[in-house]
Order: structure tokens, then sequence, then C-alpha cells
């Protein structure tokens, strides 16, 4: 444990410290003008002082952020519009629900293109085609139609979400169901088989890890999904709100502390999968 | 003579492949009788694993006829006529070894706690009582082989179709799983047809042994070989023995099976 902690360590000091340079660095210009037209001449140490503390900077310190990941999640009730459990909350739900959609939709449509020879021509392309389509440009149209339809709120999100997230699950799944070879196949024949059988018990537990290695890139794009889908429509709430109203006034620590939570949201989601992996691969009897 | 197990006719079988037509059976014409056992030997690419395919309809005829028990190969599929043991154990990797063992009688919807019984008499059978809960690859290779077989011989069909079922293993283990399947038969009176390229282990399991050769694929001889029931090791070194051996061994040099 410890001969894996210390590099690891490592690495993350070195990165924190090369954040800090750069801040500096960058910041520098922006507190020296400021400086200059106060007519102050700060020395070397206040200088950086200065650099690090900066109210609206252009890369803020990242002491900064977690100053107001601290004071937006803990210090403030959960229901606050400030707080950043709140928004958190707002984007996991859209992208959960998006998620369980697209996990739905991506593995039926595997199903159905492994066992219909035809739709593998005809809907494999389509399949394909769609995620050619950038989100960023899709996601406007479908808010703004389905809001003119009445939907609001969670469920466009969610759809936005589920668009993202069912081809990795898609694409995974056709090649974990086909991964069974012609000896294993063969086998279920000599036995006579049902079709639903053959599927049960053969296709299904050979595509689960397959399925889990989609679900986890699901995932992480069912959190960028519903961001991206709260950029267009002047959302009121999210992750993807907070960046959007951060940007309009320059906060670039909220926009950073919004960005970190974001990191944190599907990292843990992401991970969460990673043990459920792992407890099922257990199960299966599958090699440490 | 009983109604034979496996009835063939002028068997053919041609494959149509990219390059053109390959002929892998021609003109077979064998019949098998309830009880025997018999040993397909031949060199590589003779049609052997193809007519134990046809046998369990898992390839079709192209000419000719085969019945086995007097029926279509479909309707002796699907009347769960055989076990089949193909020349790799293809155990499935997220089944426990009693879980695979057991899969074909879950497949026809025994009830749980038979399934159990019948899957875990079966492993004594093949000496792997003590390993239901592993997984195949936490056991060797005669093991898996071992358990492959207790799980064609699992709902205890009266057909057993096996191809190379000892190929990969080492001479030891082929012995001492040759002893074993010889045991079982001699109990059981099962029929088996055996696919081989040994002659020493065709000829110290079989009542008969189908020698055939290439291009196209078809029976050059059929030797009788009834050593009785019980063969101990130590009867490859009588003179018998090895009559029938080179007798086999000429019938193969004669189907040009050796180019050399
Ligand atoms: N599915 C297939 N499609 C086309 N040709 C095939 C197919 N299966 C077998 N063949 C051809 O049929 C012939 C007989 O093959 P088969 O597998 O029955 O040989 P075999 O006697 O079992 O050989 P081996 O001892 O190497 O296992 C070979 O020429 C082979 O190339
Ligand atoms: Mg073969």
């Amino acid at each position: 444990m410890s001969r894996n902690l210390l590099p690891v360590l490592t690495i993350c000091a070195g990165l924190i410290l090369l954040w800090y340079g750069g801040a500096i660095w960058m910041n520098w210009q922006v507190v020296a003008d400021t400086q200059a037209r106060a007519g102050a001449t700060p020395g070397l140490m206040d200088m950086v002082r200065l650099t690090l503390n900066h109210a609206r900077p252009l890369l803020p310190a990242p002491h900064q952020i977690l100053d107001e990941l601290w004071r937006s999640t803990a210090t403030l009730p959960v229901t606050s519009r400030r707080s950043l459990v709140h928004h958190a909350w707002v984007t996991l739900s859209a992208a959960l629900v998006g998620f369980g959609m697209g996990t739905a939709v991506g593995v039926l449509l595997a199903v159905a293109v492994v066992h219909i020879r035809a739709l593998e021509r005809s809907l494999m392309p389509w399949i394909v085609a769609s995620q050619a389509v950038p989100v960023l440009a899709l996601a406007p149209i479908v808010i703004v139609a389905l809001g003119a339809m009445g939907l609001e709120g969670l469920l466009p999100k969610a759809i936005i979400a589920a668009y993202l997230c069912f081809f990795p699950i898609a694409i995974g799944m056709v090649k974990g169901l086909r991964a069974p070879d012609a000896m294993a196949r063969d086998l279920m024949r000599t036995w006579s088989a049902t079709p639903a059988q053959m599927f049960w018990k053969l296709r299904l537990p050979a595509s689960l890890p397959f399925l889990f290695a989609g679900l986890k890139v699901a995932m992480a794009a069912a959190v960028v999904g519903a961001i991206v889908a709260e950029l267009p429509a002047g959302a009121q709430a999210g992750l993807g709100a907070r960046l959007l109203a951060g940007s309009y006034f320059g906060q670039t620590i909220q926009i950073w502390a919004a960005l970190v939570a974001a990191a944190i949201l599907s990292a843990t989601l992401v991970g969460a999968l990673g043990a459920a992996e792992r407890a099922v691969a257990r199960r299966m009897g599958m090699r440490a | 003579m009983a109604e034979p197990v496996i009835a063939a006719r002028d068997l053919s079988l041609v494959f149509t492949t990219r390059d053109g037509p390959v002929q892998a059976l021609s003109n077979v014409n064998l019949d098998i009788a309830p009880g025997e056992f018999i040993s397909l030997i031949g060199p590589s690419g003779c049609g052997k694993t193809t007519l134990l395919r046809v046998i369990a309809d898992l390839e079709h005829a192209t000419g000719g006829s085969i019945a086995v028990n007097g029926r279509t190969p479909e309707q002796a599929r699907l009347a769960r006529d055989y076990g089949y043991v193909f020349q790799a154990p293809a155990l499935y990797p997220w089944r426990t070894v009693l879980g695979n063992v057991m899969l074909p009688l879950e497949i026809m919807g025994i009830p749980r706690a038979e399934r159990a019984a019948r899957a875990k008499a079966q492993l004594a059978l093949v000496n792997l009582s003590g390993f239901e809960r592993k997984f195949p690859w936490q056991l060797s290779g005669g093991m898996q082989q071992r358990a492959s077989i207790a799980r064609a011989l699992a709902f205890e069909p009266r057909l057993l179709l096996m191809d190379e079922p000892f190929g990969a293993l080492d001479e030891i283990v082929r012995d001492h799983l040759n002893e074993q399947l010889l045991k079982l038969w001699a109990a059981t009176r099962k029929t088996v047809v055996f696919v081989t390229h040994s002659i020493p282990e065709a000829v110290f399991l079989s009542t008969r042994i189908v020698v055939m050769s290439p291009r196209p694929g078809r029976i050059t001889d059929i030797i009788d070989c009834d050593l009785g029931l019980d063969r101990p090791l130590e009867i490859r070194e009588t003179p018998e023995f090895l009559r029938i051996a080179q007798r086999v061994r000429e019938g193969l040099r004669a189907g040009h099976s050796y180019d050399v």
C-alpha cells in the first residue's frame, strides 16, 4: 500500500506546485496593473500573496477553490440557491435518470442488433452516425423543442444525457453478446437450448465485462450530457448553470469550484461502478 | 441384430467455401450397434470431426442418409439422445465446475435439488469430487477435460460422441483417462464414438476401429478389435494388441494418409 502511495503523493505534490506557479504567472499582469493604477509598488512577496488571493483571478489557486468548495457546500443549507450541494444534486439526478434511460436503450439496441441480422446493417450506421452530431449543437435544439411541448426541468436534460451514454453501452454490449465462440454456442445446440436459454445462460454472462466497460464510459458521459444540457436554456440550477453564471460575472473561482465538483461527482459514480464490477467479477470467478 | 444406434448410407458432405467446394465426407457407410465403442482414426482433415458433427446435427449432410436411433439427427438432438465432448474442454469460465456440469440439466428443466445430486455423482465418476466449487481456471487441463466429460454424461445419454478428448494431454494423464473411460464404458455399456489420432489409444479402447483417409474423406477400413471388457494397460504389450495396431497402421498407410 505505502509503496503505491508514495509515487501518487509525489505526483500530486508536483502538480499542486506547478499549479501554484501557474497561478502566480497568469495572475501577475492583472495584479501588477491594479497596483500600478493605485500607485503602489509592492515587493516580491507581496506580489505573490496578491496573485494567489485575487478575487477574480485568471487562474485561481488551489486553496481558493478548496475554500469556495467548503463555503458553498458545508457552510450553506442545502436548500440555499448558492449551495453547491443543491446544484450538484440537480445535475446528478438528471445524469442518473439519463444514465438509466441510456443503459436501457443501449442494451435493448444491442440485443436487437445481435439477434436480428437485418438490423445489423440497417440500425448500426444510424447508431454510429448519432454520435457524429456534436451534442453542443443538439442540446439547445432538444431543450427548446421539448420546452415548446411543455417539457422542462429534469427530463430534457436526462434525454441529452441518455443520448450520449446509450452509445458506448450499445457498442460494448454488441461485442460482448458476440463474445462466445463457436464451440460455446455448439455446446448449447447439442443440449437443444432455446434461444432464450442461449441468451440468459451464455450470451449475457459472457457480455458482462463488456457491459461494465461501457457503463463506466457512459456514466462519465451522462454527467457531461447533463451539464451541457444546463448551458443553453438559462437553467436556474445545476452545475452547468453554475458554470454559466460564473462566466457571465467573471467569477472564475466559482467556475473552478463547479468544475471540481463535477469531476468529483463523475469520479465517485465511475468508482462506484468499478466496485460493482469487481463484486460481480468475484461472483463470476474471475481471476483476481 | 438390434436396431443400430447410427446408420449411415452413402453419406456425403460438401462444404461450399469461398475457394470452391470442399468434399469433407464421401460415401460413408457405417452401422454402429448399441454398446459398441467405435474409434474414428485418420490423418488430419479426413473428416472425423465432420462425421461426428453430422451425427450430432451440428452439420448437415449434402448427400446420402443418416439415422440416429432410427430418427433424423435433428430429432435425436431434440430428444437429447447424445452427449458431445469437444476437443477443448469449453467450460464456461463464469461457472464453477459444479455449475458447468449442472448446466445441461438446468437447460433440460431438471429440478434444482436433483441437478446438484446428479452433477456430483458424475463428478465422482471422473474423480473430481472435492473440486465442485473451483472455477475452470483453477483446474489443470486434464481436470478440465474430465469436467467436460462429466458434463456430457450429466443427463445420462445412451450415446457419447467424443472428439479427440485427450488430444492435448500428456501420455501419463492420457493413459489414466483411457483406463477411466474404459471402466465407465464397461460399467454403463453406452455407445461411444471416439475420434483419435493415436493408434494405441484406438486399439486399447475400441470394439471396432474405423480408418478414414482424406481428399475426399472416406472410410478405408473397419477393423474388429474385441479385447474383452477387462483391459489392463499391460494389454498393450500382448501380441494380439500389437497385431491389431499393425493392421490399423497398414490401413492408414493404404489410404495414402501420410504423404512421405
Ligand atoms: N465449416 C467448414 N467449412 C469449410 N470447410 C470445412 C469446415 N469444417 C471442416 N472443413 C473441411 O473439411 C475437411 C474435414 O475437416 P474435419 O475437421 O472433419 O477434419 P478432421 O479429420 O477432424 O481433422 P483433425 O484431425 O485435424 O481434427 C477439411 O478439409 C476441412 O478443411
Ligand atoms: Mg477434428
